[in-house]
């Protein structure tokens, strides 16, 4: 145990996802040895951060604006729905220069274990923006995890009533791998999403 | 480092780090393991989607000092049917919230292991009522746990019968003699399923066409018991479609 301020921030930043006990102390000793400068840089960010950010009151992707980037560009395609769970899943899924619609961001997954429903998440409003907007088709980009799964699930049976195309992103084999080193599970995934050429 | 080896079944996982993962697992010879599986997260992982919830895998450890090590797993079988459906996955996720409740370390049941994979088996077939099959699981969790409830005689004097009132606190039907004031009436329709629930067999149990109202006020009664005699309730169990 520190005292005062060295403990203080070694409690906070173990709080952090990924952080261990030994890994807080390392990062607090290093904030302590580092230019103040560049320690009031880093403060200065986090709360520009939670002063400038939020999030999109149409998509809940992270934003600067009431809406974000996306939403307000008028090149992308508003038929197409891409339903993911964080933030960051719009990132990658742009990165990639492959998709032209928008985004829906659930804020997390379905997870009976740790008590999360469909209730917690921002299903509500996705519903919503179907009745609304004019969009032709939904794709459920969720993790290929027990709780994406789970939440994709739970949407294909939802959005069925609706009169909307519904799809799933393809699973399967990581580009630039060997097909005898695949597990059993990825291979199976990969199998029945296989598509005719 | 000592290496052992075991079958098991995957309870739950939590992230660990940048790309690991602690999984949960019940084994069949070593109760409870928790163990870490270094970068399973990675793309292209060794491990790939071996170690997801519900898996039955057979398993080669590294004892550790506080956790033990996955250093191989290869899978028996996946039960990825139960994975990609919503209602089969909220009745498999509340089983094996009860396995990880009751399991200890270090302490070999191979009831409970049987239990489980029983369980995660009849579900995998889609069975028309997922939520009955759970059912039948947690009230044979709470027997195998040391909380037997009987149906057929009074719990109180042993008197044998169909009697009419049932007590959670007691553990069991009474009789109109020891039944305190109050007590819930159990009706023949209800008394019948909860049977069948801790008896039955498995393929049965899905298929079995009873009143919906009786299946749920059954499977209500069976989370009260396993509240009452576990000392807390399931979280999955409010999520699972009835
Ligand atoms: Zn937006
Ligand atoms: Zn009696």
């Amino acid at each position: 145990m520190y005292e005062g301020p060295v403990q203080d921030l070694i409690e906070e930043l173990g709080r952090l996802p990924g952080v261990g006990p030994k890994s807080a102390q390392r990062l607090a000793f290093h904030l302590l040895a580092v230019d103040r400068a560049d320690a009031e840089r880093l403060a200065r960010a986090i709360v520009q951060l939670k002063e400038r950010v939020r999030f999109c009151a149409r998509c809940f992707n992270v934003s600067e604006h009431e809406e974000c980037r996306v939403c307000r560009d008028p090149r992308r395609d508003p038929s197409v729905l891409c339903v993911v769970e964080e933030p960051r899943d719009v990132q990658a899924i742009e990165k990639t220069g492959e998709f032209r619609g928008r985004y829906h961001v659930l804020g997390g997954a379905i997870s009976p274990i740790d008590g999360v429903g469909p209730d917690q998440l921002h299903i509500r409003q996705l519903v919503a923006r179907l009745g609304e907007e004019d969009i032709g088709e939904v794709v459920l980009a969720t993790n290929p995890n027990i709780e994406g799964e789970a939440t994709a699930s739970y949407l294909g049976r939802l959005l069925k009533a609706m009169d909307v195309r519904v799809s799933r992103i393809a699973s399967g084999l990581p580009v630039g791998g060997d097909l005898e080193y695949a597990d059993e599970v990825t291979l199976g995934r990969a199998f029945s999403g296989r598509r005719e050429l | 480092m000592a290496l052992y080896r075991d079958q098991g079944i995957v309870l739950r996982t939590y992230k660990l780090g940048e790309t690991d993962r602690i999984v949960h697992l019940l084994t069949q010879g070593r109760g409870k393991v928790r163990a870490v599986a270094k970068g399973v997260r990675r793309p292209g992982s060794r491990f790939g989607g071996r170690l997801e919830p519900f898996s039955h895998v057979d398993l080669q450890f590294y004892e550790g000092r506080n956790l033990d090590i996955v250093n191989q797993a290869e899978l028996i079988t996946p039960f990825a049917t139960v994975r990609s459906d919503w209602a089969l996955s909220a009745c498999g996720s509340t089983m094996v919230e009860g396995a990880d409740r009751v399991a200890q370390e270090d302490e070999r049941s191979n009831r409970l292991f049987l239990l489980l994979l029983d369980g995660l088996r009849t579900l995998a077939a889609a069975p028309q009522f997922p939520a009955v099959v759970l059912d039948a699981y947690l009230l044979r969790l709470v027997s195998l746990a040391g909380y037997h409830p009987y149906f057929d005689a009074c719990s109180s004097c042993g008197a044998p019968g169909a009697h009419g009132v049932f007590s959670i606190a007691a553990g069991g039907a009474l009789c109109r003699r020891c039944a305190p004031p109050g007590a819930s009436v159990l009706d023949p329709a209800s008394r019948a399923l909860l049977m069948a629930l801790l008896g039955a067999d498995w393929a049965v149990l899905g298929a079995t066409a009873v009143e919906p109202r009786t299946r749920r006020a059954a499977g209500a009664l069976v989370h009260s018991f396993l509240t009452y005699h576990l000392g807390k309730p399931l979280r999955a169990w409010d999520l699972v479609p009835r």
